[in-house]
C-alpha cells in the first residue's frame, strides 16, 4: 500500500513532504484550538498560500493515526452552522511532539538552507 | 508503549467497526457538504462545486479503505473471514465434515490418550512430588545373575553417609496389610518408607507430621503412621481429630501421627497406598526376620533424589563407586552386588516398568492410527476440492492470490482439527483411567494409573493436531493451487482437470493406508497369538482345580506355636471333608507379588567359581505341598507332617538344580547347605515357573514350613469353584478361632491369569487399534472406488451401450481396487517384516514373523478391502446406459 500521504500531484503544486501533515495538523490545532477535519483543511492550504496540494481525503486516515497515537483527541460537537461534527484537538503529549517535531523540522530546513547556498556558490 | 496503544485502539476499533464506519460517513459528508458550500460562494454552479469538492477530496472510497485498515486490525479480518467461510463449507457438507471431524478426533484423542498415560504413569507419576525429573529408581544387581535384587539397609544407610550428588535417598517398600477398624478387618496396601520420605519428596502432610529423623530404626521402636487421604476420608470420614488416635496395623497398635494430601498415592506406580509406616516397623510387615541389621537381608526398594544438575551417568558413577567400596568392605555379603540406577520411566519393580513395552507399542499404534485417520481426511477433502474446483478458478480469475487460497484451505483445515482437537482432548479425559480398568483388580490394592493432561500433554497433543492439519490439509490445497486457469474456465464439469494426477495421490493415500493396518493386524495377531501360547504353557503346576487364599495369624496376635496348632487343626479338618482333595500352607504362592526367600547355597562336592554368588530362591512348604499343587515328584518323596523342628532337616530341589549341582545325578541323599545349615535332599520336584510364565529354567528348591519361616498361604486342591470354598472355608475357620479369616479366595488359573495382564491389555489395545485401522482403510478404499465409479459414469455407460456384460463391469472395477490393495498389502508385508521385530520383547512362543499372524493379517484385509470395493463396483455394474451416455 502506497503510503497515504504520498499521493500524485499536480505538477505546478508541491507535494506534502512526507510526515510533514503531522507537523502542521497539530500546529494547526495548537493555534487554532479545536477544528473539525474541514478547518483543518482550509487552514493548511490558507498558510500555505495555496501553494500545497492538499488531497484533502488524506487528512482523515492522517487524524485516525494521530489519535491512535495519542496525540490528538477528537469529540463530536455541533458546528458554526449548528450541524453535528467531530472536532479535533491537540493534547498534552500532542504538545509534546510538536515542539519535537518543529525543532525537527528547523534542523532540516537549516541543513537544506546550507545544502543550498553550497549548491548557489558551486554554479 | 506507543506500540501497544495503537494496537489497543486497533483492537478497540476493530470491535466497534459498525459504529466507527458510520462516524466516519457522516464526517466525510460533512466535510464534502462545507466544501461545496464554500465552492458555491466562491460563485460555482451546484453542480460545479460538487464536483470540485469532490476532486479536492481524492476518492472517498479509497479514504474509506485506508481508514478502515488504519483503523482495525486487517490480518485478523482476513483471518475471521476465512473461518466464517470455512463454517458456512462444513455446513454445506455436513456428512463429510462430520465423518472429517470422526477420524480426526479418534486419531487425536488416541493420541492424547496415550500421551498422557506415558505422561502420567512414565514420565511423571507423581504428581505432588516436587522434583520428579532428579528422581531415579534403585535397584541391586549381582554379578553374573540376570535380573535385578532389592539392597539391604545397611548398604541403604552407607550410600546415604557417602554419596555427595544426591540430595536423598528414600526407602519404599510395599506390603500388604490388615487393617482392624471395630470390627471389621481389611486388606489392604501401604509401605514401609525411610523417615526422610515425605520430607525428600517434598509431600507435607495436610494433617498432623511426616516421620522424625531416627523413626526409622531401632526394632518395633516406632509405631506411628501417616494415613492416605482418602482413608482418612473413607474410614474415617475426614475426621479433623484424627491426629493422635491409634490404629490397628497387622494386629498392632500404631499411633497416626499424620494424613498425606489428595493425590499423593506414594512412589508405587499403579497401585494407591493406603498409609505408610517407618522402616523400624519392617518386621511386623515384612516377616519373619528384623532386617535392618543384616546386610545381607535385601529387602529394599528405594529411590534417590539427585542433585540439581548432577547427570544420571555421574550419579551412577559415584553409586558403582560405593558399591564397590562396600564389596571390599563386607565381601561375605556384598561379593558380587552392585547398585544401579533407573529413569523413573524404566522403574524396574513397580507397574512403570511393566507397561513401559505396551506403552511404547500403543504409542506406535496410535501415531500409526493418526496417519491413516490423515489419509482418510486428506482423501475426503481432495474429493470435496474437487467438487469446489469451479469456486476456486472463479476465485483465482477474480483475482484472488494463489497465496490467499491456500491459507483459506489451511484455515479450512485447521478449523476442522481444532474441532476435532477439542474432541480429542475430552476422549483422552474419559479414557485417562481407562488402563486401571483393564489391569485386573485384586482384592485389598486400590489401582491407580491415570492419565496426566498437563499442559506438556496438552501442548504435544496441539502439536500433533497443527502437523495432521498439515498432513491432510496441504494436499488439497496444492492441488488447488496448481489448478490452470485457461482450460479449467474452458471444461466443461466433467472432471477432467488434473484428474489423473489427483486419482494418484488419493490411490497412493489407500496403498498407505492398506499397509499401516496390515502392520497393526500383524501386531495384534502375534500379540494374540503370544497370549494363546502363554495361556496354553503348563506352569508346571495344575492352575484348575487349585485354589489360592490366606490367613492372616499375625495381625490375629498369633505367635509360631499357636500358628502351628492351628494350621495342623485346619488341615485335618479340610481334609476331612467332601469335595476337597488336599490342603497344604506354604510361606509364597507361585506367581504372586511377594518375593521367595533367598539364600546362599553350597552343595557337596560343587566347587563354586570364585566371584559368584551361589544364591538361589526357595519356597518354605507344608505337608503335602507340592501333591496340592500338582507338582510331579520325579525322584524320592515330598515333605510330610514328620518333617518337623525335631526332625533331621531336609530339602527337595527342582530338575534345574540337580542337573546343575549335581550334573544329573541323582541328588536324592545329597547335602544341601541354606544358611549355614546342612540338609538332606530327599526328593528331585519337576520344574515349574515359580514368578513368571515366560521364565526360564533355574535352580530351585523347598524346605518344610517347620524347619524354617512359617507361612500364610493356604492352597487347596478342589474341584469346587472359589465362591463355594470361600465359605466352606470362613465356616471351617470359623469353627477354630472367630477371630480369623480368609482373604480373597483365587484359582491359580486367575493368579496366573494377573501376571499376564500386561500383555492382555496389549492385545485389547493392539486388537481395538486394529481393527479401527482395518475399518479407517476401508472406508479409504471406498471412498476412492466410489469416487471412481461416480467420475467414469460416462465411460461406464459407454462400455456397457457396446455390450460389456455385469460381470465385466464388476471385475473392471474390482480388480482396480484389489490392485491398491495389493500394493498396500505388498508395502505392509515389508513394513512388518522389519517392524515386529520391535515386540519381540513381548512375545512368547512365536517369532516375529510368523506365517500364521501375516496369514490372518492377509485374510482380515483382503476381505475388508473385497467389501470396500464391491459396493461401489456393484453400483457401477447397475449403471443404466441411456442415463449415462445423456447425462
Amino acid at each position: 500500500m502506497a503510503h497515504p500521504l504520498a499521493h500524485p500531484m499536480a505538477k505546478e503544486k508541491t507535494d506534502v513532504l512526507h510526515g510533514s501533515l503531522a507537523f502542521m495538523v497539530l500546529r494547526t490545532l495548537d493555534t487554532l484550538g479545536p477544528q473539525h477535519g474541514w478547518g483543518i483543511a482550509r487552514r493548511i492550504e490558507q498558510i500555505s498560500g495555496d501553494a500545497l496540494e492538499l488531497n484533502q481525503g488524506t487528512l482523515y486516515p492522517a487524524l485516525l493515526r494521530l489519535q491512535q497515537m495519542g496525540w490528538i483527541a477528537s469529540k463530536w460537537g455541533s458546528s458554526e452552522n449548528h450541524r453535528r461534527a467531530k472536532f479535533y484537538s491537540i493534547t498534552r503529549a500532542g504538545r509534546k511532539q510538536l515542539a519535537a517535531e518543529a525543532e525537527n523540522w528547523e534542523r532540516i530546513s537549516g541543513i537544506l538552507a546550507r545544502f543550498r547556498s553550497q549548491a548557489g556558490e558551486a554554479s | 508503549m506507543t506500540r501497544l496503544r495503537v494496537l489497543l485502539c486497533r483492537l478497540t476499533g476493530w470491535l466497534r467497526k459498525g459504529s466507527l464506519e458510520r462516524d466516519l460517513d457522516e464526517e466525510l459528508h460533512f466535510h464534502l457538504q462545507l466544501e461545496t458550500a464554500e465552492n458555491v460562494r466562491k460563485g460555482m454552479t451546484s453542480a460545479q462545486a460538487r464536483t470540485s469538492a469532490l476532486r479536492r477530496f481524492g476518492g472517498v472510497a479509497q479514504v474509506k479503505e485506508t481508514y478502515r485498515e488504519a483503523h482495525g486490525l486487517p490480518a485478523i479480518q482476513l483471518l475471521w473471514q476465512d473461518v466464517r467461510f470455512g463454517f458456512r463449507m462444513m455446513r454445506r457438507s455436513p456428512g463429510l465434515s462430520l465423518l472429517v471431524i470422526l477420524c480426526l478426533t479418534l486419531g487425536i484423542g488416541a493420541n492424547a490418550a496415550v500421551f498422557s498415560w506415558i505422561e502420567g504413569i512414565l514420565l511423571r507419576p507423581f504428581p505432588l512430588v516436587a522434583h520428579q525429573e532428579r528422581m531415579m529408581a534403585m535397584a541391586g544387581t549381582n554379578r553374573g545373575v540376570a535380573g535385578l535384587d532389592d539392597l539391604s539397609w545397611p548398604d541403604f544407610v552407607d550410600l546415604q553417609k557417602n554419596c555427595t550428588l544426591f540430595d536423598a535417598f528414600i526407602v519404599d517398600r510395599i506390603m500388604g496389610v490388615t487393617l482392624a477398624i471395630g470390627e471389621r478387618a481389611q486388606r489392604t496396601t501401604g509401605s514401609v518408607v525411610s523417615a526422610n520420605y515425605f520430607r525428600a519428596l517434598g509431600v507435607r502432610p495436610v494433617l498432623g507430621r511426616g516421620f522424625e529423623p531416627g523413626e526409622d530404626f531401632g526394632r518395633n521402636a516406632h509405631p506411628v503412621t501417616v494415613i492416605g487421604y482418602r482413608m482418612w476420608q473413607d474410614r474415617f470420614r475426614g475426621d479433623p481429630g484424627i491426629i493422635g488416635k491409634t490404629q490397628m496395623l497387622n494386629g498392632m497398635p500404631h499411633t497416626i501421627v499424620g494424613v498425606a494430601p489428595e493425590g499423593f498415592y506414594g512412589t508405587f506406580v499403579g497401585w494407591a497406598m493406603q498409609f505408610w509406616v517407618p522402616t523400624s516397623m519392617q518386621e511386623q510387615f515384612d516377616p519373619p526376620t528384623y532386617k535392618l541389621g543384616d546386610r545381607g537381608a535385601r529387602w529394599i526398594e528405594g529411590f534417590a533424589i539427585l542433585k540439581p544438575g548432577v547427570t544420571p551417568a555421574q550419579a551412577q558413577a559415584e553409586i558403582s563407586a560405593v558399591a564397590k567400596r562396600l564389596e571390599v568392605d563386607y565381601p561375605a555379603t556384598n561379593r558380587g552386588c552392585g547398585i544401579q540406577l533407573f529413569p523413573l520411566w524404566k522403574t524396574p519393580f513397580n507397574n512403570a516398568g511393566a507397561l513401559l513395552p505396551t506403552l511404547g507399542i500403543a504409542l506406535a499404534v496410535v501415531v500409526s492410527v493418526l496417519l491413516i485417520a490423515c489419509a482418510n481426511v486428506s482423501n475426503l477433502l481432495l474429493v470435496r476440492a474437487f467438487g469446489r474446483r469451479h469456486e476456486m478458478t472463479v476465485r483465482l480469475a477474480v483475482g484472488a492470490g494463489r497465496g490467499r487460497l491456500l491459507k483459506q484451505l489451511l484455515t479450512e483445515g485447521t478449523i476442522l482439527a481444532i474441532i476435532s482437537a477439542i474432541g480429542g482432548m475430552a476422549m483422552a479425559h474419559w479414557c485417562r483411567n481407562l488402563l486401571a480398568l483393564l489391569l485386573p483388580a485384586r482384592a485389598g490394592v486400590t489401582m491407580t494409573l491415570p492419565g496426566e493432561l498437563d499442559w506438556r500433554v496438552l501442548a504435544l497433543s496441539a502439536g500433533v493436531c497443527l502437523i495432521s492439519t498439515l498432513l491432510f490439509g496441504l494436499a488439497p490445497a496444492i492441488q488447488a493451487s496448481k489448478i490452470d486457469l485457461v482450460s479449467s474456465l474452458k471444461a466443461d464439469s466433467a472432471g477432467v482437470v488434473g484428474g489423473r494426477r489427483r486419482a494418484a495421490a488419493r490411490s497412493s493415500l489407500v496403498v498407505v493406508q492398506v499397509a499401516l493396518s496390515f502392520v497393526l493386524l500383524v501386531g495384534a495377531a502375534l500379540l494374540l497369538e503370544s497370549l494363546r501360547g502363554m495361556q496354553n504353557t503348563s506352569p508346571g503346576f495344575s492352575t484348575r482345580g487349585v485354589l489360592t487364599t490366606g490367613i492372616d495369624f499375625r495381625s490375629a496376635g498369633y505367635n509360631a506355636q499357636r500358628i502351628k496348632t492351628f494350621q495342623d487343626e485346619l488341615i485335618d479338618r479340610l481334609q476331612g471333608l467332601g469335595g476337597l482333595q488336599s490342603a497344604a500352607f506354604a510361606r509364597t504362592t507361585p506367581f504372586s507379588y511377594g518375593s521367595y526367600s533367598s539364600a546362599e547355597i553350597a552343595v557337596d562336592g560343587y566347587e563354586t567359581a570364585p566371584d559368584r554368588q551361589l544364591t538361589v530362591e526357595y519356597n518354605e512348604v507344608g505337608p503335602g505341598y507340592l501333591a496340592t499343587m500338582g507338582i510331579p515328584v520325579v525322584s524320592g518323596r515330598e515333605f510330610t507332617r514328620a518333617d518337623n523342628e525335631t526332625a533331621p532337616l531336609v530339602a527337595v530341589v527342582n530338575e534345574a538344580m540337580a542337573a546343575q549341582y549335581w550334573r544329573g545325578q541323582d541328588p536324592v541323599g545329597g547335602r544341601l547347605q541354606v544358611k549355614r545349615r546342612w540338609m538332606r535332599v530327599v526328593g528331585v520336584a519337576k520344574m515349574s515357573k515359580y514368578r513368571s510364565l515366560r521364565e526360564t529354567p533355574k535352580p530351585f528348591f523347598y524346605v518344610p514350613m517347620r524347619q524354617s519361616a512359617l507361612g500364610q498361604a493356604l492352597e487347596v486342591r478342589t474341584p469346587l469353584g472359589p465362591e463355594t470354598i470361600a465359605k466352606v472355608l470362613a465356616r471351617e475357620i470359623h469353627k477354630l478361632d472367630a477371630n480369623l479369616a480368609p482373604s480373597e479366595v483365587i484359582t491359580m488359573q486367575e493368579q496366573v491369569d494377573r501376571t499376564t495382564a500386561v500383555q492382555r491389555v496389549a492385545v485389547t489395545m493392539l486388537g481395538v487399534f486394529g481393527g479401527l485401522a482395518l475399518l479407517l482403510a476401508a472406508i479409504g478404499l471406498y471412498g476412492v472406488m466410489s469416487y471412481t465409479v461416480s467420475q467414469s459414469t460416462r465411460e461406464l455407460g459407454l462400455r456397457m451401450a457396446l455390450g460389456a456384460g455385469v460381470p465385466h463391469l464388476l471385475r473392471q472395477v474390482m480388480s482396480q481396487g484389489m490392485a491398491l490393495t495389493a500394493g498396500g498389502l505388498a508395502l505392509g508385508a515389508v513394513a512388518s517384516v522389519a517392524l515386529t521385530r520391535l515386540i519381540v520383547g513381548m512375545l512368547y512362543g512365536v517369532t516375529p514373523r510368523d506365517p500364521l499372524a501375516f496369514g490372518v493379517a492377509f485374510v482380515a484385509m483382503t476381505m475388508a478391502a473385497g467389501i470396500a470395493c464391491f459396493l461401489p463396483a456393484w453400483r457401477a455394474a447397475r449403471t443404466d446406459p441411456v442415463r449415462a451416455l445423456r447425462d
